[in-house]
Order: C-alpha cells, then structure tokens, then sequence
C-alpha cells in the first residue's frame, strides 16, 4: 500500500461539481485506487492540512487542483500543495481559468460585499457588518483569510505543470489522462493540456454546417432549435466555435447551446475576443450594403440588441484567465 | 509604459494611441496627409494591417493590456474594401467589441472606428486629433498588475 504513488485533489474557490466528476468515474474510480493513494481531499476523506504540512515536499505523485484563487488561504493551499506535489494539475474551468466564480472580477470587491452582506434582500443586517482579516473581539483577535481584490487562476499564483479543462472535466477525459498516467505513457510539455483536444467544439459536433448568415440573434428560451442545423446558423449564440474540444460537444447533441466551459481552443488567448471575431464574421450584411456610415452602424447594433449581456455570456468561464482579467477600475 | 502616467487631468499626460490601419485606405490617407506635411497630434502608434477585417479583436485587448490608453480601427469606406467586405466584418465586430469593452470598465470612446479613403488626409488629421484629445479628456488608462 504504502509504495503506491500518493494522490490528492483539493478545492479552492469552487463548486464541488469537479470532485463529483472524479467521482462519476464509477466503477473506474477501482481501479485508481489500486493504481495510487488517494490520500487527500477535503471533499472526500478526512486528511487534514497539518497532514499535509508533515509530509516531504514532493511526497505526492499528482495534486488535481480545483477551484480558482479568491482568498489568501485558497492561495496558501495552492502553494502548499506545490510544494508537496511532483505533479501539480489545475483540474476544472475554475483552476484553468477562473470560470464562475471569476465572473466576480468585472466588479470591485467593495461592490461584491456590499451586494451579499448589506443590500441583498434576503439578509438581515442591522449592524452593517461585512467580514474583515481580522477583528477584535473581547478574547482576542478573530481572523480569516483575506478576500483578494480579483479572482486569479491557479497558474496566477503557482507554477502549474498540466492543466485540464472543463466545467467540470468529462468523466472519460478524466480518465483518459489517468489511465495514461497508470500506463505511463509519455505526457505532453509542461505547460500542456490534458484530457482534451486543440481545436474547437465544432470539429467533433455533428450538426450540418453551411454557409453561416444570421439576421437574428435569440435567447436560448425564445428558440427551440431544429435538431440538424448548427445552432449557431439558427441564431443561438453557440460558443462551440470558440471552445476547445474534448466534451463531445454534449450541449448540442441536446440542442442545447454551448457556453464554452472548455475554455478557449488552442492558441487562443481570450475566448470573449474570439467570440467578438466569430460573431461578427456571421451577420448577414446583406442589406448593410450600400446603406450611409451611420446606418450601418445602426443595424449592426439592432442585430447584436437582442443578447443583454455579452460579456457574462463569452467570459462566463474565463475572464480570469481572459488578457485583461477582469475589470480595470 | 506606467511609469509616464499621470493623474487624470494633468496636462502632463500624453496619450498612447495604438492605431489599426488597413493596407489599402486609411494607410494610404495618412501617408497622404504625411506627404503633404500637415500636421497632427504624434500621439497614435499606427499599425499596418492589410484589411480591417484582419483586425483580431484579440488585438484591442492587448493593446490595451500592454499600456494603450486609446485604440482607434481606420477602414476604407463602405464599398470601397479591397478584400469586398473585410470593413463591414470589421464595423460588425466593433460594434460588439464595444458592449465587452464597458464591464471592462473602459470607456467606448476610447476605442474608435472610422471611414478613411486613400484620399481623405484631411479627415485623417481630423480623427486623429479628435480621438487625441478625447483620450486626453478621459485620462490614462490604468491596467492593475
Ligand atoms: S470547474 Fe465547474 S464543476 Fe469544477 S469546481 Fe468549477 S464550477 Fe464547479
Ligand atoms: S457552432 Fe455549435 S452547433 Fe454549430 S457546429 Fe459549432 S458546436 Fe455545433
Ligand atoms: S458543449 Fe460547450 S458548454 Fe457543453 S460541455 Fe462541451 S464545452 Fe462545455
């Protein structure tokens, strides 16, 4: 027992669907067991962090990293863990990229705890307290950790040797990357990505694709699309086309659109920009010819004014990992 | 980059303006108002591209990532694209560009888009120096490490 390479996974701001994903390996879950030492994971067994602390650095073979960087003890972990870990692994959209939880960063984070701990609706406040690093109180001083001013991911604040995309990665990409491992075949570079492909969610989508001209663009609750046409070419802002492959393109088989929790394909660095150039390589122009400056301008923006919010809908997994990373001032 | 930028309002800051130009128009106006020695605002590092369409919005983003305070797309106008349709393409992903640019907490005035023929020099000068002192008004552009 003791000989088997010791495994670990750890979540940091994230949802738990990524060790459920772990978990919905099923029966294969058997044989990671026989092949390593799952010996830490907060969500699944009870090793504490002081456990951690004890061990040798590089005592763990690989550490799945879930969840982005939002407090100081998530980024404490994170360095714990590399430091203990041979192989450190963002595993999930949150670690890649900052998915949900880093749609937080197109706000200040006086905004955010104002709009949880003071203006929400269903909190009862009265004296207006908002949690701090540190508080005084009659025995002593309390502390929590800091709450940072944005959501970084994973590689933000550690070097990271893989990562594997996906909110939450596929249960059989999860174990395609782990029985390779068991296998010991060769892994890529570091720095590469795993359990996934390099070009876009459309590649391995079986929807007819043509010629894409779009006069309108509707909500996925105002349409119920046809089951062959891509659905970007039936006006459904499918972010297929700027996503990197390896789920098997699961939304739209049930005609369900894709929102892009793959992250960006290989090669590119911002999905929401890529989504800006695919989109605007669609509408149909057609009657924008010929038309004065203005206008055109005009029509261009009744066509995109149907979709309230571009921003959430292209970054809702990325804007961590995004060029500007979330808002500005 | 940082290190020149100062507080808005102080008439010490100078602009930096990242300028797309396509090949075939807006390159061609500028050289023009070049040859005919008028002047304009030094402020705009133009960027040759060979169509407007070719215009990553990818680009825009680093641009202001990498210190720009002000992007301005210049595209031949509206019938006048070498490549047919590259500027309509390219008009279309401004437009969008823009509704991402504001929860970025970036003023849309500070990315510009305009017409310019081979021709017009004249109007070269006179977007230029608008988007200038635009930019100017606005103040710098503050990226957090
Ligand atoms: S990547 Fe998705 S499933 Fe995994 S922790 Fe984040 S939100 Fe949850
Ligand atoms: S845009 Fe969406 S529906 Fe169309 S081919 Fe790509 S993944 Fe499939
Ligand atoms: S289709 Fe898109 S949103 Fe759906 S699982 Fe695949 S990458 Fe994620």
């Amino acid at each position: 027992m003791a000989d088997k390479p010791k495994l670990s996974m750890y979540w940091a701001a994230a949802c738990g669907g990524c060790e459920i994903a772990l978990v919905n390996l099923n029966e294969k879950i058997l044989d990671v067991d026989a092949a390593f030492d799952f010996m830490f994971c907060p969500c699944l067994l009870d090793t504490k962090k002081k456990d951690i602390e004890a061990l040798p650095d590089g005592a763990i073979a690989i550490t799945l990293f879930n969840g982005a960087i939002r407090t100081a003890e998530n980024e404490e972990m994170a360095c714990l863990l590399r430091k203990k870990s041979q192989t450190l692994i963002a595993f999930g959209s949150c670690s890649a990229e900052g998915c949900i939880p880093g749609l937080a960063n197109f706000h200040t984070r006086d905004d955010l705890m104002k709009a949880v701990y003071l203006d929400n609706a269903t909190i009862d406040n009265p004296g207006n307290i908002i949690p701090r690093p540190e508080t005084e109180v009659a025995e002593g001083t309390l502390q929590l950790p800091a709450f940072y001013d944005r959501v970084r991911t994973l590689a933000q604040v550690t070097d990271v040797d893989f990562f594997i995309p996906g909110c939450p990665p596929e249960p059989h990409q999860i174990w395609n990357v782990v029985s390779a491992v068991i296998a010991g075949a060769p892994l890529p570079p570091k720095g590469g990505v795993l359990g996934a492909g390099r070009s876009a969610v459309c590649e391995e989508c079986d929807r007819k694709k043509e010629d894409k001209k779009i006069a309108k663009l509707f909500r996925t609750y105002e349409l119920v699309p046809g089951k062959e046409a891509c659905l970007l070419e039936q006006g459904l802002i499918c972010m297929g086309i700027a996503t990197r492959d390896g789920c098997g393109a699961l939304c739209p088989k049930v005609n369900m659109p894709c929102t892009g929790c793959y992250g960006p394909p290989e090669g590119v660095l911002d999905q929401g920009a890529k989504m800006v150039a695919a989109l605007g390589s669609i509408i149909d122009i057609g009657d924008t010819k010929g038309l004065a400056e203005e206008e055109i301008f005009r029509r261009i923006d009744a066509v995109f004014g149907s979709i309230p919010d571009y921003a959430g809908m292209f970054y809702k997994y990325s804007l961590p990992g995004s060029i500007l990373k979330g808002r500005i001032s | 980059m940082t290190a020149d930028k100062t507080v808005r309002g102080d008439t010490a800051f100078e602009p930096k303006i990242i300028g797309f130009l396509c090949n075939w128009c807006s390159y061609a106006g500028a050289d023009k108002a070049g040859t005919a020695q008028s002047p304009y605002p030094p402020n705009v590092n133009v960027i040759r591209v060979m169509c407007s369409g070719r215009i990553d919005p990818q680009f825009v983003m680093k641009a202001f990532e990498q210190g720009a305070d002000g992007v301005i797309i210049l595209a031949c106008h509206p019938g006048d694209c070498h490549y047919k349709e590259g500027n309509y393409r390219a008009a279309q992903r401004y437009r969008l560009l823009l509704q991402l640019l504001e929860p970025f907490g970036i003023e849309r005035e500070r990315c510009r888009f305009d017409f310019v023929s081979a021709g017009e020099g004249d109007k070269f000068v006179q977007v230029i120096t608008e988007m200038v002192e635009t930019v100017r008004a606005l103040g710098p552009l503050i990226i957090p490490a």
